[in-house]
């Protein structure tokens, strides 16, 4: 377990968020230090993965309330690109198809793009070539995956795997993973998992949005926040996840309406 | 995001000047006495002076086409000046008025050492007549013919004479009935038999003299067995009147020939309000009419007003092949409908359609596609891709591929898609530190690829930064 003198890398106070004039985040408290890993989990439509883009500068959603702190820097701030710049990096659970352009030029560009900003030297396409053969490896990825085009007609499984290597690329100070686990069979799992552990450091935080315990298996968390209606209505250790898989999500939410009787129903 | 976006595409025209040179003027307005003028200062023989009367003629009993899905004012075609030519006539660069190389140096045509360092011929069309044609020497020492079409008339009248209106007859369609009536110059190229082309033919075409349309006329013949690469580049000066430009691109490839024609059109395309533009209502078509030959059309679109403009092969000799790849970008008002026609009549007869349209602002872009299989063209396949992005939601795109098979053992693929610069795709590059302009300019190229690996090297990198001057606003 982390201790508690770790540096605070991000912190998430009273989060509002609405989309279409529609409240989705009704006040999210986060605080995640390096070294730790945090689970999100949740029924469908509990706020998670607005969560995860409100964090990340999605302009779909209207922050209303609260704020970010990344590294003691405003993030709500900051355009979407710049708080990637900064470190910030979002697994996405729908990864975007970009015909035409291949995966080898994309992962080229934000390479260099992110290291640039950092102050860091950037690679010319045979060194980078080298670089990326090596990370791709760590996910037992085939090397034709460069000559493709950026996401299109990738498997579900090929999509998430090319999004844990845009993380070993970047090397975010706090990946945020939204359902990454989702669609992959339980090869592409252990796989993705383990890719995932590697790159976790003690410098590093990891927030992992997902529905199942499963994920859980191969990545322990330090902390287990329960989402429902927009809010975080229970936060435990990594035993809570496992209750949840056993328990499914209705005590959790029964307990928190009547400690908290004020609050709307989800 | 719309906003950011729009800003992005508002780029203004950057070749956006006129010369001022005197122009050879005829007065306004379209009848036979004016034909006659034409052909009269040309100096012109008596059988095309007939031609021309012929399509006047035929003009006269049509009426302009209302199908494209193109909405603009009816022209007033009394109100157009037929023709303009820069005067006097001169022999050499040297004797050229120095206003009008100042334009080619504005337009980054310095003629005298582009042509050699880039290895091309340039035959320049300015306001109609052609000023200087280069290397012309060089070509001819294998035989080929690369002139103005007038000198063509004066120097190779019968082999004028023989494909002239062969591939668009007179009677084709109302705008090329009015351009064999009234065309005043344009290229014509012979490449005779066996000769495979020393470099890339190129043309640069200009609109200058403002409220005269320009009506060229072009004429590519490839004998037996042989092979050229033919580039057409437009860009046109900035004016508030809208221009008519309707010009009549015939090929003729015989056995075994090949001809690669490649365009990037630029005209002006009117302010962001829709004010002014070229209107470019162009019949193009290519006649594969040896046996194993081969046409290859390739146009970047990203100019004029309105674009009606469908290159188009006939494939009549057996095991003949015809190729469309098209990039047309619509912006601001501008409208295009555009696409190609591909007519099956020989065996084995193959063609190939990849088009891609871009549509921001609040322009409208239309693909309109024929595939015609006769009932003797055994065995012929045909393939079409027709893909279209929109960026913003104020745009339109359309598809209209049209199929006709009069043959069962044909096979036929089209395939379509319609994808847009959404949010979401921008925000995927952002969460990687991508900014939008950058995004929008790599999702563009990656959209446009498959059609820009046809365009000829030096003509794919000018593509390139068009695009990008329209889209991507500074960067790059």
């Amino acid at each position: 377990m982390i201790g508690k003198d770790a540096p605070m890398l991000l912190e998430v106070r009273g989060l509002a968020a609405k989309i279409n004039e529609r409240a989705i985040l009704k006040g999210i408290d986060l605080a995640v230090r390096a070294g730790e890993v945090h689970a999100i989990m949740g029924p469908n439509g509990s706020g998670k993965s607005t969560l995860a883009r409100a964090i990340s500068g999605h302009p779909a959603y209207e922050v209303s309330g609260g704020e970010v702190l990344f590294q003691g820097r405003k993030l709500l701030d900051m355009p979407p690109e710049e708080r990637a710049r900064a470190g910030i990096f979002l697994g996405f659970q729908y990864p975007v198809e970009v015909p035409g352009v291949t995966n080898s030029a994309f992962l080229r560009l934000i390479y260099n793009t992110v290291q640039g900003a950092r102050g860091k030297d950037e690679l010319d396409p045979l060194e980078f070539d080298d670089f990326v053969r090596e990370k791709m490896r760590l996910l037992e990825m085939s090397p034709d995956f460069l000559d493709r085009s950026v996401n299109a007609g990738f498997s579900g499984g090929e999509k998430k795997r090319n999004e844990i290597l845009q993380m070993a690329l970047l090397e975010p100070r706090l990946a945020i993973l939204d359902e990454t686990d989702s669609g992959l069979d339980i090869d592409a799992l252990r796989v993705v998992a383990n890719g995932i552990n590697k790159l976790h450091t003690a410098d590093n935080g990891i927030v992992l949005v997902t529905h199942y315990q499963r994920l859980l298996n191969y990545i322990v968390p330090d902390y287990v926040h329960v989402m429902d209606g927009g809010r975080i209505i229970k936060t435990g250790d990594k035993t809570l996840a496992l209750e949840l898989e056993s328990r499914g999500y209705d005590w959790v939410a029964r307990e928190y309406r009547a400690a908290n009787p004020s609050a709307q129903a989800a | 995001m719309s906003a950011v976006i729009q800003n992005l595409v508002n780029q203004p025209y950057k070749h956006g000047f006129r010369s001022e040179i005197e122009a050879d003027l005829v007065p306004k307005g379209l009848n036979e006495d004016i034909v006659r003028i034409i052909s009269q200062k040309k100096g012109e023989p008596e059988w095309l002076l007939e031609f021309r009367l012929k399509a006047l003629r035929h003009w006269q009993t049509m009426t302009e086409p209302a199908w494209p899905n193109v909405k603009y004012p009816r022209i007033d075609f009394q109100d157009i000046v037929y023709y303009s030519a820069p005067k006097p006539k001169k022999q050499s660069m040297d004797e050229v008025d120095p206003e009008l190389l100042r334009t080619f140096e504005k337009l980054g045509v310095p003629m005298n050492e582009r042509a050699a360092l880039a290895g091309v011929a340039v035959d320049v069309i300015f306001d109609s007549v052609s000023v200087a044609t280069t290397y012309k020497k060089k070509l001819a020492e294998v035989g080929i013919v690369f002139c103005s079409f007038s000198e063509a008339v004066r120097e190779h009248p019968e082999l004028v004479k023989q494909y002239l209106g062969s591939v668009v007859p007179h009677t084709d369609n109302y705008y090329a009935a009015l351009n064999s009536a009234v065309f005043t110059d344009g290229s014509f190229c012979y490449i005779p038999r066996g000769v495979r082309c020393p470099m890339e033919l190129s043309t640069y075409f200009r609109i200058n003299t403002q409220e005269s349309g320009q009506f060229e006329r072009t004429l590519i013949v490839a004998e037996e067995g042989s092979h050229v690469s033919y580039l057409e580049g437009c860009t046109a000066p900035k004016f508030d009147t809208n221009q008519l430009h309707a010009a009549v691109v015939e090929l003729v490839a015989l056995d075994n020939a090949e001809i690669k024609y490649s365009t990037v059109q630029n005209w002006y395309a009117g302010d962001e309000s829709g004010k002014g533009g070229i209107y470019n209502f162009v019949t193009k078509r290519g006649l594969c009419k040896g046996v194993n030959s081969k046409i290859s059309w390739t146009q970047v679109e990203t100019g004029s007003a309105i674009t009606w403009k469908y290159p188009s092969c006939i494939l009549l000799g057996d095991n003949s092949i015809g190729e469309f790849y098209s990039v047309a970008l619509t912006n601001h008002h501008q409208q295009a409908d555009t696409g190609t026609k591909m007519v099956h009549i020989g065996r084995n007869t193959r063609s190939r359609i990849i088009s891609k349209g871009i549509s921001a602002g609040v322009s409208n872009n239309s693909y309109r596609g024929l595939v015609k299989i006769g009932a003797r063209a055994d065995g012929a396949r045909n393939f079409s891709q027709c893909d279209s992005m929109l960026i913003g939601d104020r745009c339109g795109a359309n598809t209209f591929p049209y199929i006709q098979a009069a043959n069962n053992t044909a096979i036929v693929e089209h395939e379509a898609s319609t994808s847009k610069i959404g949010e979401d795709q921008l925000f995927y590059f952002a969460s990687r530190g991508i900014g939008t302009e950058e995004a929008v300019s790599m999702i563009i190229n990656g959209f446009v690829r498959d059609v820009f690996i046809h365009l000829p090297m030096e003509f794919a990198v000018e593509a390139t930064k068009l695009l990008g001057i329209k889209l991507e606003g500074s960067v790059g």
